[in-house]
């Protein structure tokens, strides 16, 4: 998977790309001949910008396999819904996974269990498959502005240091607002993540200030520091209670005032059950979630509900996260995620 | 709470309540409801299966036929079987013969130790006992941390010698806390362990080794209530890996249907001992099996309610309250009095919830702002003993001085004033007609007192717009309205909901 990203261009001398080195010129031709190029579309002339390698990771070793017990049998796919029932997918999803196995291999006439799995393979990926599946980090418009919300206690604080470190290793420069306020040292929590990142935290001035002028403040030093990246650290809150929710579109609302909102990230815990999708399709609604981030994949629970979440809402699992460790995560990818589920290798 | 679920079930029996007979076809069509409803209540698949088919055996058994209603008799069988799921007899927290009892939690990342172990600290100190909190999560950055300011909110000392973050042995720190407890002559000792997964051998051997470290009496397994299938694999994990004794639910308060609780109590046969229901330290409960299977049943948790409010309610204030509506006496120092009565027995909104039928009212009930009682109470203190005796006194410049003095608007107090006037005028007829009776709950006022004025509102003298006496009531009502409801489809909803007769 090779995705584009893009940062601010810095002082030090760096090895140019071709794109850059137009855009380079474009700009010291004083800004005169700029009206037909993309650069002049916006409003504030872009700055210049370079690419950026991520490094590479990968969730390979967090996926446990499923099906490593049962025998695939065509006249009897019971034990196949089941077994998505178990890793929770759902009734629903489930069935209709199951559904689409058996008309694939009534076409193909597939026989063999291995036939069964690859078509497994198949309908899983090409389910979870989805084109936005990049964090949105390269159409210049820096910093890029990245909310983290979600339920209590699914892993926000933690995914945001993996994702700061991984970015600053990329070279991008990073600020992070603390604006969970609400929880007992939940500042102090992020702080540590911060600096074992290498990022820049923006702490509330005072205790228990409001969430979104912490955010309010944040952006205004990302923009004035000239960051690439700000992630914004939200309280955990439960999806049905409105006052909390109201203030989650309160901190969104405040943030696009300054600064274009890249990624809304939700962080959805892999225990969760069928509840998770009420959890999506509510912050979807209040935060306009960009995508998924399935969070401590290495444990038993296999995360089927990014499933419906993908289905029912078309929001893709961007991220997943799979340890305690500040590189334990990667991109996802739907083909790989599909195959550590049902087992087979390559 | 386990909201989707009663929904889910009360729709399978409403079409067995109409027929007469049941026969064998129409038990597997309620069963497959009720499968499918467990299921999407998160319930493991196994406990499923083992549930339907007890069930079945149960319904299509002589108990069924020969009853006078076979469909209740389903109904009463399935609440059966649930509460032996649930975990059958309700089990108290079990203390040592000698102090201190040492509690240890255990549980997963992010199901909520830390802020359980802030909250079972507080429930311990108000029965008297003297807690102390142990840092023995020395992994997460800055849980150590979280934990003293727990601690110091609620007014509970922190045993914690290390730093945390990576720092320190947390086994160690355990065994020490043991010490330091019993010197300092504390009574009991909550340990708060890192999150770990069921599968990561080497923190469930340092959980083993913590729990040999401090030989506790209580083992709880804290587990999210919002958690999904692997809540099994979960459960046995921890069960043979530490050895629980209990399991506590945290995060109740969400829409989670919850199933996995009865998964976990089925699958290690281990009771569940507590529910964690909010944000506030204060939330948090006993867990009843039984009435919690009710509550999936939708019958309501009127026990529960009933035992919060014998806690909190002051019979004598109750007998005179009552013999002042009788004669009509009733000012808004008695209205502000009453209001805080209804504060001390704990948040409005979880008590609104165990009445029967509040199942329906759920989402009104979750945008319940409690912040309303806390403005009426300001308008109210902000006026004279005189003024709070003879409302009429209340004319417009009283009101601006009101208004000023409590921070609130002229509308608000006008506001107030118009339906402390209609509580007044329905409490009246309560009183002259009978206060509700419910064992334990002499007169009710407020609460009584609104529900009954809700039906008699719905019967004639329903206004566009009207709006009730009982903060909750009307907080009800202009949620409806909000929803785009009259108030009038609210409370008749409601209504026949709180009719316990029917």
């Amino acid at each position: 998977m090779a995705f584009q990203f893009w940062k601010r261009k810095r002082e030090e001398p760096v090895a140019v790309e071709q794109v850059i080195a137009e855009n380079a010129t474009e700009q010291t031709a004083v800004n005169t001949t700029q009206s037909t190029s993309e650069v002049a579309a916006e409003i504030q002339p872009k700055p210049e910008l370079e690419k950026v390698e991520l490094p590479k990771r990968s969730a390979r070793k967090g996926i446990r396999a499923l099906f490593s017990k049962i025998k695939f049998d065509l006249e009897n796919l019971d034990e196949l819904e089941d077994t998505l029932i178990q890793s929770d997918f759902g009734v629903d999803a489930s069935a209709a996974i199951v559904a689409s196995v058996k008309e694939i291999a009534k076409k193909t006439s597939a026989k063999t269990e291995n036939d069964l799995k690859k078509i497994l393979i198949d309908v899983l990926a090409e389910n979870l498959e989805n084109k936005d599946k990049a964090l949105n980090l390269s159409d210049g418009n820096t910093p890029y502005v990245v909310l983290v919300v979600g339920v209590n206690g699914v892993g926000k604080t933690t995914t945001i240091g993996k994702l700061s470190k991984w970015l600053v290793q990329g070279g991008f420069q990073v600020m992070i607002g603390a604006a969970d306020t609400f929880r007992a040292a939940a500042v102090d929590q992020v702080a540590t993540w911060a600096e074992r990142a290498g990022a820049t935290l923006i702490r509330p001035k005072t205790e228990g200030q409001d969430p979104a002028s912490v955010a309010f403040e944040a952006t205004e030093a990302a923009i004035n520091s000239g960051s690439d990246v700000l992630i914004i650290d939200t309280a955990g809150r439960l999806q049905n209670k409105a006052d909390l929710m109201n203030e989650l579109d309160k901190i969104r609302r405040v943030v696009e005032k300054q600064a274009k909102i890249a990624e809304v990230l939700l962080i959805i815990d892999a225990t969760t059950g069928q509840n998770g999708l009420a959890q999506a399709k509510a912050f979807a609604e209040v935060a306009k979630v960009t995508g998924v981030v399935l969070t401590k994949l290495d444990g038993t629970a296999k995360g089927g509900i990014v499933y419906s979440i993908q289905q029912e809402l078309g929001i893709p699992v961007k991220l997943v996260g799979v340890g305690e460790g500040i590189d334990d995560f990667s991109f996802f990818d739907a083909q790989e995620f599909a195959r550590g589920l049902v087992g087979q290798e390559g | 709470m386990f909201g989707n679920l009663s929904d889910r079930l009360i729709e399978t029996f409403k079409n067995l309540r109409s027929k007469g007979k049941l026969s064998p076809a129409d038990i597997d069509a309620t069963l497959r409801e009720i499968r499918r409803a467990l299921l999407e209540a998160d319930v493991a698949l196994e406990v499923v299966k083992n549930f339907t088919t007890a069930v079945r055996e149960r319904a299509l058994g002589d108990e069924v036929s020969k009853a006078l209603n076979p469909a209740q008799q389903v109904v009463q069988i399935v609440n059966e079987e649930l509460v032996k799921i649930l975990g059958g007899e309700q089990r108290k927290l079990s203390f040592a013969k000698t102090a201190p009892t040492v509690i240890m939690l255990a549980g997963l990342q992010g199901s909520g130790k830390t802020t359980l172990a802030g909250k079972l600290a507080k429930w311990l100190k108000d029965q008297g006992q003297t807690p102390i909190l142990v840092a023995a999560d020395l992994q997460r950055p800055n849980a150590v941390n979280q934990l003293q300011v727990v601690g110091e909110r609620i007014g509970v000392p922190v045993f914690a010698p290390e730093p945390g973050n990576g720092v320190g042995n947390p086994v160690s720190v355990s065994k020490d806390s043991i010490k330091h407890a019993k010197q300092k002559m504390f009574s009991v000792v909550i340990v708060d362990t890192a999150g770990r997964l069921g599968i990561d051998e080497e923190l469930m051997t340092q959980a083993k080794d913590i729990r040999k470290a401090v030989d506790p009496d209580e083992v709880l397994f804290v587990i999210d209530s919002m958690i999904g299938q692997d809540a099994v694999n979960v459960a046995k994990a921890f069960d043979d890996g530490v050895g629980i004794t209990g399991v506590v639910l945290t995060k109740l308060d969400g829409d989670a249907r919850g199933g996995a609780a009865l998964s976990v109590a089925s699958v290690t046969g281990k009771p569940i001992l507590f529910a964690s229901n909010g944000e506030g330290m204060d939330a948090f409960e006993p867990f009843y099996p039984d009435r919690m299977a009710s509550r999936i049943l939708d019958m309501g948790d009127v026990l529960t309610l009933i035992e919060q409010t014998q806690k909190n309610f002051d019979e004598s204030e109750a007998r005179a309250m009552a013999e002042k509506l009788a004669k009509d006496t009733f000012t808004l120092e008695d209205f502000l009095d009453q209001m805080q009565q209804l504060k001390k027995m704990g948040s409005l909104k979880s008590m609104l919830a165990m009445m029967p039928g509040a199942g329906q009212m759920r989402n009104q009930l979750e945008n319940f702002d409690e912040r309303e009682i806390v403005r009426t109470e300001a308008i109210i203190r902000s006026m004279t003993p005189a003024e709070r005796r003879q409302p009429k006194l209340l004319n417009g410049s009283r009101r601006s001085r009101i208004a000023k003095g409590s921070g609130m608007t002229v509308t608000d107090v006008n506001s107030l004033v118009n339906r402390f006037e209609q509580a007044a005028k329905m409490m009246k007829t309560v009183a002259k007609g009978g206060v509700p009776q419910m064992p334990g709950m002499p007169g009710m006022p407020g609460m009584g007192g609104g529900f009954v004025g809700g039906k008699a509102k719905s019967k004639g003298k329903d206004k566009k717009g009207s709006k009730s006496g009982n903060p909750a009531k009307r907080a009800a009502e202009e949620a409806a309205r909000a929803l785009g409801q009259k108030p009038g489809e609210a409370s008749s909803g409601s209504g026949s909901a709180f009719g316990l007769g029917k």
